[in-house]
């Protein structure tokens, strides 16, 4: 016990020792605290006003400042994505900006950035209507030259019997295309001409055709240039239409489903030369706006440029502001309003920092008053941290995913570390399937620095956050692979010869009749002669059997011990005694028991049939072994480890709650005294402090049946975890079955074959079913039974898992606003 | 399959009755009302709401805010969920959640024919349009004349064809006769939609037709109320009565008779679920029913989410968050009107 108590403490075991602290801060050195204290990360202030709702706090004017400042970030960020700029992601160096002069300057670049937008958005709507008039221009022009074409066809048709030489008719089309816009606007037909969506260009034809009676004439042309939408940002297809009706009422209706259809309606001049003219004027126009826009635009630029140098800087300053902000919302006033009280969380370990922190923020301040710091008692319990590193954090978030440890609680993951690949290596052992995984894990190690900084896709980022378990997992798949023997399944002789060998030369009866042994046994791992012969699978189902059953009283074990280490952590020693000492005499009774017979088997080469053995233990304890007799004093010994069990079975289960209610009617005799002192603690609390009491009613049904429940659960717990460790056999029988499959069924098959085709074929199988099914696939279930078999087999055994961890107010654990 | 919805209601519908619960579980609590009414200026009411599900939405808005941008960016929320939904669903959902739009629709159409005939800007009124209720060639209908051009030129493409053919006339469009327009096509939408889900059974048309049970005899109450005094003779009144419901028939014999405001009520009492709503209000007053009608269609929407493997919760969480925004709505005027004294006069509480 001495000894015990005496070791070194590991860092990992306990969570670190947490103490309650108050501040109290003076209001003009208050924010510059606050943010030393982000910058530290090591406090989690306490919300105060919980009962206050988010604009009555006391800074929310600056929060709201904040938010708004972050807007207009996101609105230059938003600006800059759409210009097409990249942003320079190292910040800047230069001095920090204060808050007011950075609001300052980020409302002047927002309101040059709006006026720049409005004014190009201007122009850029002058361009696109121009640019409409355009294609309109050229393109109902088309329709009218070829329908004034035609007519002028029909009119010379009708004039046919006229000699008439061409010189002549083309002067007179031209004549009467003069003449004819005053004839046939009298006669009422008219034509309107503009530009709409491709997308709405059916559903508008279908509109005039209803409201027109039909009574007009459509023709449309698809529009040589895409529009830019200005809003959308987007291209648009365009088509070209000229409309042409007849009446007045006509024309207003059209106009009005132009207007509701969003179409752009142009006037063309029927005449060609005034056509022409216009054209010209317009392409010159074009051309002017263009260099205008591109003036614009490198302006804008420019401008977002120089934003963009800034951008990642004054992003991280008022997120951080935003934090200092919502901490300080956290604190409370105390009466006479010049100071700020606050209450946290800390590591015992970080006082002398935070004082240094705080010392350092009232020394800057010039503040007359320092931070008064000094440590509370709690009633809460503490919040859970543990100090992990890059190697063992992954670890201890499989641990945090199933529960937080309770404070100062025995924390698994000291022990998951090794264990959980280990278990993952038995389910997957084969070095050749290791070494793959091995590859992967050492690719992510070593790309660390880079990959941490960039953003990964969930699955890849999931990988790269496990990058050192799968590191451990595949070296331990290459050790268990080597005990198995097995490289993609098959055997090599790495570690000297075999151990056997065929009777005769010919080794004709090696299938049938077996082989002998001529020298001592293969010094590692399975020997590779077991390979292909008769016996194979019954000899690697009992070998691992046997060992899935061993590693897994190992890890029960020690996961009963760990209660041990709990229950004397926290001083309770009606837990060791009714519990702890219970559970390892009932579990070793029976189970030890059973691993012993196998070791003794395995040393001595016994033929005793353990399953008999232990069947009949039950079943008739008292009868004569025979033949299945492993040792002397077998039978004997059977008998008292059964009778152990059997008490262990009410031991676990009564003494525990009649203690307790013996304790608790005891506490409350001498009660006059015990409650004074106890109460007088709460007197010197804060009133405001949210600390609540804790009333302990004591209900000894509900212990009972608590407890009762915990007994039957470990005794049949006891049964089920020592089957469910079978799994570890299950899946690792399942592993090396399959990649037997597809060596022999898919690689040698092809193989045979003396067709490189078929060859190669046979490999991209071959590959493709070891990459994706037995590389991915199994992993992730022998992943998920480590899982499994750390979350409930081991840890049932002791973890309570009921805590909550520690979230210090931190910046560099604020959340990127990056998406 | 009556009664066996259990079974097989999930293959098609169970993704998005999961979706809807989830939307609904985001609609504000008692406590985000009790903050919300404590606001003192618009943006209070937008920090508190950046904390519920409307925040992404509002949180890229400059800061004087408006009523009206807070009002269209929540809606724009609903419309997102609406869609999100809508491209999710199958047969006959899709057709169920379309039948939630057609509401929005005819109020549309009004709400532009009555705009054109006032002579007031096409664009203007599109703002102010429902996006639920938006169509392609809605702002079309500013051309037609009347009754029979709407019809021929615009509706006939949209689904609410099939309830103009009620009112197909050649009448000039007036305000009078806009409104009738209002209520035959609302009549017919609601007489369908309540045939639609007869058709589906089970639990849809139990709860759908307690709620359009309501809907239309909440309706025939307000035509009647509305009607008081005006030049609409009883069997016109009569014939905008939908044909179903709790009042169908006897009560709209006796409500269309109705000319004061006191024989609504003598009639509404003889039938007990609305005993309740007008015993809340006093002789002679009509101004706080619409607020009571509110709170009793509230309670039943909030019922429809009590049984499972039904559409009506489609129905009733659409309803709810356009209450809610309806509250917002108000919320957001006391506050900037500076009128807090007022805000809980029309809040109708969803729980």
């Amino acid at each position: 016990m001495e000894y015990i108590d005496n070791l070194p403490s590991m860092d990992l075991m306990r969570s670190e020792k947490m103490t309650l602290v108050q501040l109290i801060i003076p209001v003009e050195s208050a924010h510059r605290a606050v943010s030393y204290l982000g910058q530290l990360g090591l406090l989690q202030f306490r919300d105060l006003n919980d009962d206050k709702s988010p604009f009555q706090r006391t800074f929310v004017n600056q929060v709201k400042r904040c938010a708004e400042m972050s807007r207009k970030l996101r609105f230059f960020k938003d600006q800059i994505h759409k210009a097409g700029l990249i942003l320079s992601p190292n910040p800047a160096s230069q001095p920090d900006i204060e808050l007011e002069e950075l609001e300052m300057q980020l409302a002047d670049h927002e309101h040059e950035l709006i006026e720049m937008n409005a004014n190009s958005d201007k122009l850029q709507q002058t361009y696109n209507e121009l640019l409409e008039f355009k294609m309109v221009l050229q393109k109902a022009g088309d329709f009218l030259v070829s329908s004034g074409g035609h007519a002028a066809a029909q009119e010379t048709e009708l004039d046919e019997n006229i000699p008439i030489n061409d010189d002549y008719a083309d002067s007179a089309s031209l004549l009467e295309q003069e003449m004819r816009p005053g004839p046939s606007n009298q006669s009422g037909v008219r034509f309107i001409s503009g530009i709409i969506c491709k997308s709405k260009v059916l559903r508008f034809e279908r509109m005039l055709f209803r409201t027109t009676r039909g009574n007009m004439l459509f023709n449309q042309a698809q529009a040589d240039d895409q529009i830019m939408d200005p809003v959308s940002n987007e291209t648009v297809e365009k088509t070209v239409f000229v409309v042409f009706f007849s009446g007045e009422q006509a024309r207003t209706k059209i106009l009005k489903i132009c207007e509701a259809f969003g179409a752009n309606c142009y006037p063309v001049p029927e005449d060609t030369t005034k056509r022409r003219q216009i054209t010209r004027e317009v392409l010159s126009r074009l051309s002017e706006l263009e260099t205008t826009l591109e003036a614009g635009l490198r302006h804008r630029d420019k401008a977002l440029t120089s934003i963009g140098f800034h951008l990642t800087k004054w992003m991280t300053v008022v997120s951080r502001e935003k934090a200092v902000y919502d901490s300080l919302n956290m604190l409370n006033f105390d009466v006479t309003k010049k100071c700020l009280v606050g209450e946290g969380w800390c590591p015992i370990f970080a006082k002398t920092k935070i004082q240094e922190a705080l010392q350092r923020a009232t020394f800057d301040s010039n503040s007359q008053i320092g931070v008064i710091f000094h440590v509370m008692d709690s009633i809460e319990s503490p919040p859970t941290y543990f100090r992990t590193n890059h190697f063992t954090n992954p670890y201890q978030e499989i641990v945090d995913a199933y529960g937080v440890a309770k404070y100062q609680e025995a924390n698994p993951a000291v022990y998951t570390i090794i264990t959980f690949p280990f278990l993952f290596a038995v389910m997957f052992g084969d070095w050749g399937h290791g070494i793959c995984l091995l590859l992967g894990a050492l690719y992510l190690v070593s790309r660390e620095k880079k990959l941490g900084s960039q953003k990964l896709g969930s699955f890849m980022e999931m990988l790269f956050g496990g990058r050192y378990v799968l590191l451990l997992m595949s070296l331990f798949s290459i050790y268990c692979g080597l005990i198995y023997n097995e490289f993609f399944s098959v055997p090599f002789h790495i570690f000297g010869n075999s151990a056997y060998k065929c009777r005769d030369a010919t080794c004709s009866d090696s299938r049938s009749i077996g082989l002998i042994k001529y020298r001592d046994a293969y010094p590692f791992g399975v020997d590779p002669s077991w390979r292909g012969s008769r016996s194979e699978l019954p000899f690697l189902n009992s070998l691992k059997m046997k060992m899935s059953i061993l590693f897994g009283l190992a890890q029960m074990n020690l996961g009963i011990i760990l209660s041990y280490f709990n229950a004397r952590y926290f001083s309770n020693s009606i837990d060791i005694k009714y519990q702890f000492v219970p559970q390892m005499i009932f579990l070793n009774s029976l189970f030890g028991y059973l691993s012993i017979l196998i070791i003794t088997k395995w040393c001595t080469g016994s033929q005793a049939d353990l399953y008999h053995v232990m069947i009949y233990m039950f079943l008739s304890p008292l009868e004569d072994l025979g033949e299945n007799q492993l040792f002397w004093g077998q039978g004997v010994l059977q008998v008292i480890l059964l009778l152990l069990a059997l008490i262990a079975v009410p031991w676990m289960l009564f003494p525990k709650p009649f203690i307790l209610k013996r304790l608790h009617t005891e506490r409350f005799q001498g009660r006059t005294y015990g409650i004074l002192g106890s109460s007088d603690m709460y007197n010197d609390e804060e009133p405001d402090s949210a600390r609540q009491q804790h009333h302990e009613d004591f209900n000894f049904s509900e212990v009972f049946v608590h407890q009762m429940i915990h007994a039957i659960e470990f005794v049949l717990g006891a049964v089920s975890n020592t089957a469910s460790y079978l799994r570890l056999w299950a899946l690792s029988l399942a592993h090396s079955e399959l990649s037997t499959v597809f060596y022999e069924k898919v690689l040698l098959l092809a193989w045979g074959y003396d067709n490189i085709i078929i060859r190669l074929v046979g490999l991209a199988v071959f590959a493709f079913a070891t990459a994706f099914i037995l590389l991915m696939m199994e992993t992730l279930s022998a992943f998920l039974h480590a899982l499994r078999l750390h979350w409930v087999e081991f840890q049932n055994k002791f973890y309570h898992g009921d805590g909550y961890k520690f979230k210090p107010f931190s910046f560099a654990t604020l959340p990127d606003d990056d998406d | 399959m009556y009664g066996f919805e259990a079974m097989t209601f999930n293959i098609h519908g169970g993704y998005l009755e999961a979706i809807v619960r989830g939307y609904r579980s985001g609609l504000l609590t008692a406590a985000d009302y009790n903050n919300l009414c404590q606001c003192e200026t618009l943006d209070d009411i937008k920090m508190h709401l950046s904390a519920t599900e409307y925040g992404p939405y509002l949180q890229n808005e400059p800061s004087p805010l408006h009523t009206t941008t807070i009002v269209e960016k929540c809606t724009l929320k609903l419309v997102d969920e609406y869609k999100h939904m809508l491209t999710q669903a199958t047969e006959p959902l899709s057709s169920f959640l379309e039948y939630i739009r057609y509401g929005h629709m005819i109020d549309n159409v009004v709400l532009i024919v009555t705009g054109t005939l006032h002579e007031r800007d096409v664009q203007e009124l599109l703002e102010k349009c429902h996006p639920l209720g938006m169509f392609d060639s809605i702002a079309t209908l500013a051309v037609a004349q009347n009754m029979r051009e709407l019809y021929r030129l615009v509706l006939v493409d949209t689904p609410l064809a099939p309830y103009f053919s009620e009112c197909i006339t050649s009448e000039d469009l007036d305000d009078m006769n806009i409104e009738i327009m209002r209520n035959t096509l609302y009549k017919a939408y609601l007489e369908d939609f309540y045939r639609f889900c007869q058709k589906l059974g089970g639990a849809t048309s139990e709860i759908m037709s307690d709620l359009l049970a309501f809907e239309a005899d909440r309706r025939a109450v307000n035509i009647t109320i509305n009607s008081i005094g005006t030049e609409l003779t009883r069997d016109d009144r009569r014939k905008l009565y939908s044909n179903f419901g709790l009042l169908y028939p006897y009560g709209h014999e006796e409500l269309a008779v109705c000319e004061d405001i006191d024989q609504v009520r003598g009639a509404m009492e003889k039938y007990p679920p609305y005993q309740s709503i007008f015993s809340k209000l006093s002789y002679g007053e009509s101004q706080m029913l619409d607020k009571a009608f509110y709170e009793e269609e509230v309670k039943r929407l909030c019922l429809a989410f009590e049984q499972q493997f039904h559409y009506a919760v489609f129905f009733a969480y659409m309803r709810l968050r356009e209450q809610e925004i309806r509250n917002l709505m108000w919320i957001s005027e006391c506050v900037a009107q500076n009128q807090k004294a007022r805000v809980h006069d029309s809040v109708v509480f969803i729980f």
